[in-house]
């Protein structure tokens, strides 16, 4: 199959009325939006608005019922998609982490270029070092993930997952597993990100955070998005009074 | 003779206990290689069953149905029925069945060969659920860390589920395995020459079954001892800080 050939001035990632169901309960009732390359997107709503479910989507660690979801131009649920051509495009950082326990940091770091892309050992080393210094953790590349603190494994899967070189980056609820003390520094690295251009989608509860880095909002409940902005609108002037209860509750 | 033989022909002479392997040269020789078969049979036989439990366990994650439900069945099969039928039934009914099928003669296997294969799948049996068990310990968000990273599903098993449910299988493994060891001695009933198997020729042949009878209590207490010596070094050398603990 040829790839749809894919230009910058086209969304990097695009959803087009996506639905999504676990069994008979639609969690995902018709999502449509866009991601342009280098936009920073932050999906954010209350527990159970099928945020998470809807960024998994986007690399097809959940499939959907219906309507599209294209990344870089490709059919991310079409049956002939190829899956590591999708995830060497998409990286994603979890809640908890889940970093490789019997790995140290610089392994899980490296593990996947070696494994799955097929680099050479020592050219993977060195990129990991790389990115350990990135993420501001020299020093604790022969440590296990238990010998870290979640703040330094949260840094620690993130670039596990920038060592991949993905176009786009998810971030599911990357720190609320964390102490408020080191939500800090997770965040300092995905702003850094960022600023470099990364595409980034990111499923928050940091409405600080949000505003800061967002280039657009989209406040998501019961599996539709209710309204979306720019941050600055969205949070000084939500007009859709779920939005705007929401964000009394957690302003 | 030297030194050593000598005070055990000694000891037998003046004290009537009679170690015959260590100073008659044919005792000695036939004792020393059944504790190598011993040895040979459980090394093939702890490998052949590891390797059944790894794959085993992989395939009991398999969509197919059929596929779990034939895993399911050999583990029943194995799992509750005596090793000792089971090496009659394929020493004397499987070996019959296929000489009869390939036209050979004088049988497929002889009787350490079909020790290997019986064992092997009895031990494999036991080690597929306990790798099982391993394997439901791994949590799913791990492995799908691996799989967001492209990781194919062969991989993340060989690369993350597997070396995970490894650690937390070792100590339930450790005990099949010393099991394994010591249900050798049931090849003792197909006349392979195991350790059990040639102390019982030589208490026969020199009468000596109490002097005997206790060299081969001294034995499998060693060779276990070595084998739990060489797991527990093995479950220290991979253990990872801060997991499972």
């Amino acid at each position: 199959m040829n790839a749809p050939a894919w230009s910058p001035d086209q969304p990097i990632v695009s959803l087009k009325d996506v639905h999504k169901s676990f069994g008979s309960l639609e969690v995902i009732k018709g999502v449509s939006f866009d991601v342009m390359k280098g936009e920073v997107v932050c999906v954010i709503g209350p527990s159970g608005s099928g945020k998470s479910t809807l960024i998994r989507c986007v690399n097809a660690l959940n499939d959907i019922q219906s309507g599209s979801i294209k990344v870089l131009g490709r059919e991310v649920h079409s049956p002939d998609l190829d899956k590591l051509e999708l995830r060497k495009m998409v990286g994603m950082v979890f809640q908890q982490y889940n970093l490789f326990p019997h790995k140290t940091a610089l392994e899980n770091v490296m593990m996947a270029p070696i494994k799955v892309l097929k680099r050479a050992r020592a050219e993977a080393e060195e990129s990991a070092r790389a990115l350990i210094r990135k993420v501001r953790l020299e020093g604790k590349e022969d440590a296990y993930p238990g010998e870290l603190s979640g703040g330094q494994q949260q840094r620690v899967a993130i670039a596990r997952s920038l060592a991949m070189a993905p176009d786009v980056m998810l971030f599911d609820e990357v720190t609320a597993a964390l102490d408020p003390e080191t939500v800090k520094e997770v965040l300092v690295t995905i702003k850094e990100l960022a600023a470099e251009g990364m595409t980034c989608i990111l499923v928050t509860h940091e409405m600080g955070f949000a505003r800061e880095v967002a280039d657009h909002i989209y406040f998501t409940d019961r599996g539709v998005i209710v309204e979306h902005g720019p941050p600055d609108t969205f949070f000084d002037s939500a007009s859709d009074p779920r939005t705007r209860e929401f964000l009394s509750q957690i302003l | 003779m030297d030194a050593f033989s000598e005070w055990f022909l000694w000891l037998h002479k003046e004290h009537g206990v009679k170690l015959t392997i260590f100073y008659d040269e044919w005792d000695r020789g036939r004792f020393l290689w059944g504790i190598w078969t011993t040895i040979r049979l459980s090394f093939v036989c702890i490998i052949l069953s590891v390797v059944i439990g790894i794959v085993g366990a992989w395939l009991q994650m398999s969509r197919f149905v059929w596929v779990r439900s034939v895993v399911q069945g050999y583990i029943q099969f194995f799992r509750n029925t005596p090793p000792l039928i089971q090496l009659y039934f394929f020493y004397f009914a499987v070996d019959a069945a296929l000489s009869g099928l390939l036209g050979t003669r004088g049988g497929v296997l002889d009787s350490f060969g079909w020790a290997v294969v019986s064992l092997s799948f009895f031990a494999g049996a036991f080690n597929v659920e306990i790798f099982r068990a391993g394997v439901e310990a791994v949590p799913r968000s791990t492995a799908e860390a691996a799989e967001a990273l492209g990781y194919t599903r062969g991989q993340v098993y060989r690369y993350v589920t597997l070396p995970l449910a490894f650690r937390v299988s070792l100590p339930a493994l450790n005990n099949n395995l010393i099991n394994l060891l010591k249900t050798t001695t049931v090849a003792y009933a197909i006349a392979a020459p195991e350790t059990l198997y040639v102390a019982n020729q030589i208490w026969s042949d020199e009468y000596n079954v109490q002097e005997m009878m206790n060299v081969v209590w001294v034995v499998y207490i060693v060779l276990v001892g070595i084998l739990v010596w060489l797991m527990n070094r093995w479950e220290r050398s991979i253990r990872v800080p801060g997991f499972g603990r």
